[in-house]
């Protein structure tokens, strides 16, 4: 048997945007184990109930991760609507449907970009970052904000955006759409990259059940989860089906992600396209008492909000699950018995967002 | 050859932003902004580093790594705090976890605001630190040892 | 999932058969939670099983200790990791034991009994 060494990885590193660090016990060139630590971005900010108002939580909440900050917020908002019993204006959820997928779609393009940058692509990376940079100019025209967008509230949406914007949105996407699919071409078929995805860091369907994985890294093994299908948001209207793979390696959770891209898209479109009339908003009075429960689907996976409040102005609790959080074990398991090269590889493929997970 | 204009490489490290700050950072270097054309290239190394930039507070965890990072790199440095939780904590000022901004634990040289700050005052707080980088050198005179840099 | 809570009440001492058995049936583990009340935890435990959420309420008394779900749940050691370090919860046998290293925090135990302390 070989002599183990045990190699640090991270927090920073290269290849990853965030902190986060893992000991990686390896024997020769193979990790035999990996032990993750994280901590390096806890901030603590679900105990800022006691400082802010339950409205004011709002800013707070968006500000747990600045890539799915409006996943966040709506997740928070729905969370509160639920316990306050309000009825949210169909307008108001297609809207954040719509913002919602714009932002899987901006998400899965930074992460597609983020994967190309880890295997050595640059240029590829270069190209989805690119792309990118479209959607963002559309969060920018109809909320003000490229990253933070401060639209949601209790009860609705603070903006509505004009006929004559959504049309022009549904104009950029299907040339976006057009773009992207080039791009996933490359992901698909070019043999440079099948050759680093194809068969690394497989994780059967059974292992990942077994680990509570959620979002596309399950997906990609072929489990059935999404909380789209739930029925939250407009997702039961516009006919959403969740995208299963089943080979359960770097390869299929890439897949999982470009047609999910595709889909996305084609639901901004959609929805574009359908958006009934109406009211944005509807006043909310009172405050929240008692507690409860709300789920979403983020880029990553299933997100988890519990609220509880004591008829004050300040909550008692706000905890929130964030997909990378579940996805953690997930992560160690996949590392075991892979090469030292493929490490960055494996690590992005679970889309990592440690800001998310530590809050 | 002190004639030659340098490029300035910049390290990047995300103390406990959230993301927001440290995407736009990326974003600076992609084609819509490409600061790349300046000759700004993000290096993972701090011994190759001009310019460390920092996203998000610091708290006890993340203190040493960052000032482990501010002290590799070599002479002269300029640090650039990128966001409002770099600069003072921000939103996030009041949790238990966070120390607050990086200039309670390393020097910080420029400082640039927003939630998140946006890629185009990004790039404008990265030439202001070449100038105090400038400035730096010419105070450091021609002393050779501070030279490391290739 | 949206009008009701699901949430059952159950002992400390249930939790680890309870988990089992859960996981017997393919029941996923979504996340469990902890709340500070006074002079307990309130922990509830989330379950998943073909999109319905079901939720188990255990409250432990201050300075109880509860048993790991991390050999039914291996997944679990994130969470229970979490309440040791920040709510000092006492959780006995973790697959994975980062015996009060996972969150390193300015104070230690942030989240536990500040009001009690006080008065």
């Amino acid at each position: 048997m070989a002599k183990q060494t045990i190699i640090p990885f991270g927090p920073q590193h290269p290849v990853l945007p965030e902190p986060v660090h893992l000991d990686l016990v390896l024997e020769d060139e193979t990790v035999v184990q990996a032990i993750p630590s994280i901590g390096f971005v806890h901030r603590g900010l679900e105990k800022l109930v006691e400082k802010k108002e339950y409205t004011e939580l709002m800013y707070v909440t968006e500000r747990i991760c600045g890539i799915c900050a409006f996943g966040h917020n709506w997740g928070y908002c729905h969370a509160i609507e639920l316990l306050m019993k309000v009825d949210v204006p169909e307008r108001a959820e297609y809207l954040r449907t719509l913002w919602h997928e714009l932002s899987r779609v901006h998400s899965h393009l930074l992460w597609l970009g983020l994967l190309a940058d880890a295997f050595g692509f640059e240029s590829l990376f270069n190209h989805c970052w690119r792309l990118r940079e479209s959607v963002l100019d559309l969060f920018e025209k109809t909320t003000g904000g490229r990253v933070i967008f401060s639209v949601n509230k209790i009860g609705g949406v603070h903006r509505d955006i004009s006929p004559e914007v959504l049309t022009e949105m549904a104009t950029v996407v299907a040339g976006m759409r057009k773009e992207v699919n080039e791009l996933i071409n490359v992901f698909v078929n070019d043999t440079s990259v099948k050759n680093r995805l194809v068969g690394v860091g497989v994780v059967t369907k059974e292992e990942a059940e077994d680990l509570c994985a959620v979002g596309p890294t399950a997906r990609g093994s072929g489990v059935v989860t999404d909380i789209r299908l739930t029925g939250n948001g407009v997702y039961d209207k516009i006919g959403f089906e969740p995208i299963i793979e089943e080979a359960g390696d770097c390869y299929a959770r890439t897949l999982v992600r470009c047609r999910e891209l595709i889909q996305s898209m084609d639901m901004v479109i959609e929805i574009c396209e359908t958006i009934p009339e109406g009211e944005i908003a509807v006043p909310v009075k009172g405050k929240p008492e008692g507690e409860f429960f709300a789920r979403l689907e983020q880029p990553r996976g299933e997100a988890f909000y519990y609220v509880k409040g004591n008829g004050t102005k300040n909550l008692e609790r706000m905890r929130v699950r964030t997909p990378t959080n579940i996805n953690i074990p997930f992560l160690v398991k996949s590392l075991e018995g892979c090469s030292l090269a493929d490490v960055p590889v494996i690590v992005i493929c679970i889309d990592p967002c440690i800001s998310c997970t530590e809050r | 050859m002190s004639y030659v204009t340098k490029s300035p490489w910049v390290i990047h490290y995300d103390g406990s932003s959230c993301n927001g700050c440290d995407i736009e950072v990326l974003a600076c270097l992609t084609p819509m902004y490409d600061a790349e054309r300046f000759g700004i290239i993000n290096t993972g190394n701090p011994k190759h580093a001009d310019l460390f930039l920092v996203t998000g507070g610091v708290n006890e965890q993340n203190k040493n790594v960052v000032k482990q990072i501010y002290e590799q790199m070599p002479e002269p440095k300029v640090v650039v705090a990128i966001g409002i939780c770099a600069c003072s904590g921000g939103i996030f000022a009041e949790c238990y976890n966070i120390l607050g901004g990086v200039d309670q634990v390393i020097p910080v040289d420029v400082y640039v605001p927003g939630c998140a700050a946006r890629p185009e005052s990004i790039i404008d707080g990265i030439v202001q630190g070449l100038g105090v980088l400038a400035e730096k050198r010419a105070a450091m005179g021609s002393a050779p040892a501070a030279k490391t840099e290739e | 999932m949206y009008t009701d809570l699901n949430l059952k009440t159950i002992e400390p001492a249930e939790l680890v058969n309870t988990a089992r058995t859960l996981k017997g049936e393919g029941y996923r583990m979504v996340q469990i939670c902890a709340t500070k009340i006074p002079d307990a935890y309130e922990l509830t435990y989330s379950f998943d099983k073909d999109h319905e959420l079901y939720n188990y309420r255990v409250i432990v008394p201050e300075g109880t200790e509860i048993e790991s779900i991390t050999d039914s749940y291996f997944a679990a050691f994130v969470y229970e990791n979490e309440m040791k370090d920040l709510f000092g919860i006492k959780i006995n046998h973790i697959a994975l034991d980062f015996q009060g290293n996972f969150f390193i925090t300015n104070e230690p135990t942030p989240w536990k009994g500040k009001k009690a302390e006080e008065e």
